[in-house]
């Protein structure tokens, strides 16, 4: 009993056949809940490294076996007869048959990979002259009323509609009738435009709304050939997540308002990234050419953020090419270099009194930095501090944390549980003249009790920034920051899932990445030996902060997804 | 020689005979109702308590009755689908969205004996536990839903419906609800999605059966109007006397509905196939032969999804060979020669028809009821109506009979529902029986025609 229980946990593996070639492939796999569900014909393919074309099936998205792309030709073990035995071949092994149409058994019949169960035995002809026929098939019906504008479509380049006419398609079409006319530049919401022409209607945008985004604001109009997408009258498709459709639309009939008409994409450079917008941390693609950012697209991490984002954090990013940003090292009357700068910070703070010093960071700053902060603060006994951003968050992605990296100032040491709590007490050791020296870093303090009366006290105001603002007009040295995007480094999220990003972008004008001036800087004070890279320095500090020890945490280790850390 | 053999619609066209409640009950109805829910448990051959609902289900089983909305699936089969007890309410669905053009029958016993449907839906329930039904009813039977509800009103007021049906303990109701014009209802999940309040999108099975995943996703049986009405007189009479109406491989009666180029086009109720295609057009008792100095051209067997027949088309069956005209009515010797006796509609096409505008009517009518859904159909059904279109104003190619049929072939078979079949049928036996005609239409004619 206890051994039939144990073949019966879901590592199970089933044997089928996959254009005549024998694998074992899990009895049961993740269905787009993540729960374990009978393993389908595509998800088979799949791990035998077979892929079956499809629009409608989604990984993430309830199944809907709409489009048909999937269909596949099959073949299948014999019902039990009457004495209870599977029809046999005369070598002993279980007789397979193809599966035919009942009314025409010289035809072929096909099976939606996407929605069809695996049995043991079975064989997938997913490169037969039949499947083959039948995907050829479905693509000609696909396009007979599509208007290939492939010249002005955003989806080009990363159309379905395209790879697999390359791939399984074909160069003629028989259509000689006039095609279906459909709306077009459909204003849908404020974020969307709908070409319905291309839709393939694979519903993929109606079933993330209403199943994920919790939103049934989408639908379909009309019928047959005419059917179209299209809102409830008088409600415009807007709630916080409208933009994933795009990303999930597999031709051009969802655009980005934002991004529509803007880039060809194939010129686009994509560069792993996370989105900085709130404490959830979702990974992200950004897409970028000659040092210019074009969007941001939600990478795929089941641990955080599935295959989604929220519009907000998407559309988050017009700041990094802003004009104003800060390009030049300053002190207080001139442009200056960077190796002065660090030299005369490096000799004030070598000699300030121990206790004297406040440093106000940013839990938008990455791990590393807020590391290096932290050693300054041990070097010169310090009072560190960082600023809260607080606001709405909701039941799917959004985070009430707009910080993205609070958790990591935390585990740094740089705040306590309830950030933002010692600024008064800074304000006050300034006040009192007990504080004369000041290090803020992406913050404008002006804004949190810190006015510039009490900046104006100050013997020494060092402030690092990527804009302008009233902290930075008052800095004494003024050393410009980069953007995420412009540099590497890792943020620990609300979970305290530690994840990297790449750089994608050069930092404007003298601008220089944080953590390699500041670990300069943290060299210079405490005469400790500074690291050239970024795998270095992530590797001392994960020997450093407690939380990420345990974890044995190393850059590499990290991977694309991250890892999650105990808080 | 070849009569009808009216049990379900006995009553309906007597002239004395309306459809309320007390004509009913005189004429014995609900009697049945009444015997059967006094019925007690009996042990069986093996000594198995069998409880009165399961012997009410074996009894429709041994009917050997084959549902007469278009499949001709066994109904005891698809009620055996249901697992007893079951931790899910059973729903019960009558289909009443009879829209396959041709088709004429269910809306006479809607119209003129709505209580018998009643009665055999509260029989069916009953044997299948189910406590809440529904009348799906298309929606241009906006009178047929109007005469259902005060049907059930007074069946109510009787107490053959609501709590406690005749003191047997069992609770049931019936509601009537109207579709909205669309021939997708009648598919049986999408009735399902339709009745949820969704769009009648069909579902994909695997893995919505509906006897497993059904209304609201519990076990339901969706069974055709005549299908039920049958019940109650497979009761009434007990499973082998029913079975001697018919043949054994089609029990009881089915109604047909005659249509087209005959004199006399109606509905027919016949012993299912003790008539031949030949005597339900041509005989007096029937569709009373063609219009003078006319001749068949084609015969639609059961419905517009239905291959088409060619006049004087012969068949091979149990190696026999039979005129057209010689097909028994029933379902298997329609199925053998390639055909299908469907929803029982019979269309008439007599010579004077141009045939390559009667397969675009059928194929206008199916563009225009294409879901949508799914691929192959959505864009296949309407590129086939344009072709046709095309062909009948003048337009046609020497291509284009092959064209059709190679949109015909990449649509049946690779839908999710049997509406593929429904609208690449046609268009497959119509090219293919009438090429010459089809080759026709071609505005320059081609030299191998």
């Amino acid at each position: 009993m206890a051994i039939k229980k144990k073949t019966q946990t879901p590592t199970e593996t089933v044997t089928v056949k996959v254009d005549d070639r024998e694998v074992e492939v899990p009895q049961m796999m993740p269905n787009w809940q993540g729960k374990p569900a009978p393993t389908t014909v595509l998800q088979a393919c799949q791990h035998a490294g077979v892929e079956l074309p499809h629009y409608c099936y989604h990984p993430k998205l309830p199944t809907a076996g709409n489009c048909r792309m999937c269909l596949v030709h099959v073949g299948m073990p014999g019902r039990p007869g009457p004495d209870g035995k599977v029809p046999m071949n005369e070598d002993g092994t279980t007789k397979i048959f193809p599966m035919q149409l009942p009314y025409e058994p010289d035809t072929a019949r096909g099976v939606i990979g996407c929605a069809t169960d695996i049995v043991p035995g079975m064989e997938i002809h997913a490169s037969s002259l039949e499947t083959k026929e039948m995907r050829k098939a479905v693509l000609e019906s696909l396009l007979i009323n599509h208007p290939l504008d492939c010249p002005i479509c955003d989806q080009a380049g990363e159309c379905k509609l395209q790879e697999y006419s390359v791939e399984h398609g074909q160069a003629e079409s028989a259509f000689a009738e006039t095609k279906v006319h459909k709306p077009k530049a459909v204003d849908l919401g404020p974020r969307i435009t709908l070409d319905a022409e291309r839709c393939v209607l694979c519903t993929r945008c109606i079933r993330f709304t209403s199943e994920i985004a919790n939103d049934d604001t989408l639908g379909i109009v009309n019928r047959g050939s005419y059917n179209t997408i299209a809102t409830f009258p008088g409600m415009p498709f807007d709630n916080n997540y409208t933009l994933n459709t795009v990303d999930i639309c597999p031709v051009g009939a969802l655009t980005s308002k934002d991004f529509r008409f803007q880039m060809r994409t194939w010129f686009l450079k994509e560069t792993k990234s996370l989105c900085t917008s709130c404490g959830t941390g979702c990974n992200t693609v950004i897409g970028s050419r000659e040092n210019k950012m074009y969007r941001y697209e939600p990478r795929n991490n089941d641990a955080v953020n599935a295959s989604w984002m929220c519009d907000t954090g998407r559309l988050n990013y017009k700041w990094i090419g802003r004009e104003d940003r800060l390009k030049e090292v300053r002190n207080k009357d001139t442009k200056i270099s960077w190796k002065r700068a660090l030299t005369e910070i490096s000799e004030k703070l070598a000699k300030v009194e121990p206790g004297t010093t406040a440093i106000i960071a940013s839990a938008q700053q990455t791990n590393e930095e807020l590391w290096l902060l932290a050693q300054l603060r041990r070097k010169l006994k310090a009072f560190t501090d960082s600023v809260p951003r607080t606001g709405k968050g909701d039941n799917l992605l959004v985070d009430a944390d707009k910080n993205p990296n609070s958790t990591g100032a935390r585990l740094t040491g740089i705040t306590t549980r309830r950030m933002g709590l010692r600024l008064k007490r800074i304000a006050e050791g300034i006040e009192s003249g007990e504080i004369t020296t000041l290090i803020v870093f992406g913050e404008d303090v002006t804004k949190h009790d810190i006015g510039p009366k009490l900046l104006r006290k100050l013997k020494l105001l060092v402030a690092s920034d990527i804009l302008p603002n009233a902290t930075t007009e008052r800095a004494h040295y003024l050393l410009p920051g980069c953007a995420h995007a412009e540099k590497r480094g890792s943020f620990t999220n609300v979970k305290g899932r530690v994840q990297k990003f790449m750089q994608a972008l050069q930092p404007p004008g003298d601008a220089r990445a944080e953590w390699e001036f500041l670990h300069e800087l943290v060299a210079n004070v405490s005469s400790q030996n500074g690291f050239s890279t970024i795998e270095g320095l992530f590797n001392k500090m994960a020997q450093d902060v407690p939380a990420f020890a345990k974890a044995k945490l190393t850059w590499s280790d990290l991977g694309d997804n991250g890892v999650t850390v105990k808080i | 020689m070849p009569r009808e053999h009216r049990i379900i619609l006995k009553h309906a066209d007597a002239p004395e005979y309306s459809n309320d409640i007390g004509c009913y009950e005189r004429h014995g109805g609900y009697k049945m109702l009444r015997k059967t829910l006094k019925r007690k448990a009996k042990k069986d051959a093996d000594g198995n308590e069998l409880t009165p609902q399961a012997q009410t289900r074996e009894e429709v089983k041994a009917s050997g009755l084959r549902g007469r909305g278009g499949a001709g699936f066994p109904c005891g089969l698809k009620w055996s689908f249901i697992r007893h007890p079951n931790p899910k309410p059973v729903y019960l669905i009558c289909n009443a969205d009879e829209s396959e053009p041709g088709t004429f029958k269910d809306r006479q016993i809607i119209y003129k004996d709505p209580h018998q449907l009643i009665e055999g839906m509260i029989l069916s329930s009953w044997a299948n536990h189910v406590n809440l039904a529904y009348i799906y009813i298309r929606g241009e039977f906006a009178e047929g839903a109007k005469i259902m509800n005060r049907a059930l009103d007074e069946a109510r007021a009787k107490g053959y419906l609501g709590k406690n049906i005749l003191g047997s303990g069992h609770n049931l109701d019936i509601w009537v609800h109207r579709g909205a014009g669309a021939y997708i209802c009648g598919e049986e999940t999408g009735l399902i999605e339709s009745l949820e309040g969704k769009r009648a999108y069909p579902r994909i099975k695997p893995p919505y059966f509906p006897a497993v995943l059904g209304l609201y996703m519990c076990p339901t049986i969706v069974n055709n109007v005549e299908t039920l009405c049958n019940v109650k007189h497979i009761l009434e009479m007990g499973a082998d006397e029913y079975k001697k109406i018919g043949t054994p491989k089609a029990t009881g009666t089915r109604i047909v509905s005659l249509s087209g180029d005959v004199k006399q086009p109606g509905y027919y109720e016949i012993e299912a196939g003790k008539a031949t295609l030949g005597e339900l057009i041509n005989h007096k008792n029937f569709g009373g032969g063609l219009r003078k100095g006319r001749s068949i051209q084609a015969i639609i067997p059961g419905g517009s999804s239905a291959k088409v027949f060619k006049a004087n088309e012969t068949f091979d069956v149990d190696g026999e060979k039979i005129n057209v005209l010689d097909i028994p009515y029933d379902f298997d010797t329609l199925m053998a020669c390639g055909s299908m006796s469907g929803s029982g509609a019979i269309i008439v096409i007599d010579d004077s028809r141009d045939i390559v505008e009667c397969l675009a009517n059928i194929a206008e009518f199916y563009a225009h009821e294409s879901c949508g859904q799914c691929t192959p159909c959505r864009e296949g059904s309407l590129w086939m109506s344009k072709a046709l279109h095309r062909m009948t104003h003048g337009e046609g190619r020497p291509e284009d009979a092959d064209y059709l049929l190679h949109i015909a072939q990449n649509i049946q078979g690779r839908t999710i529902c049997a509406f593929g079949e429904a609208c690449a049928w046609p268009v497959l036996s119509f090219v293919n029986k009438f090429k010459k005609e089809f080759k026709a239409k071609s505005k320059k004619k081609t030299v191998a025609a």
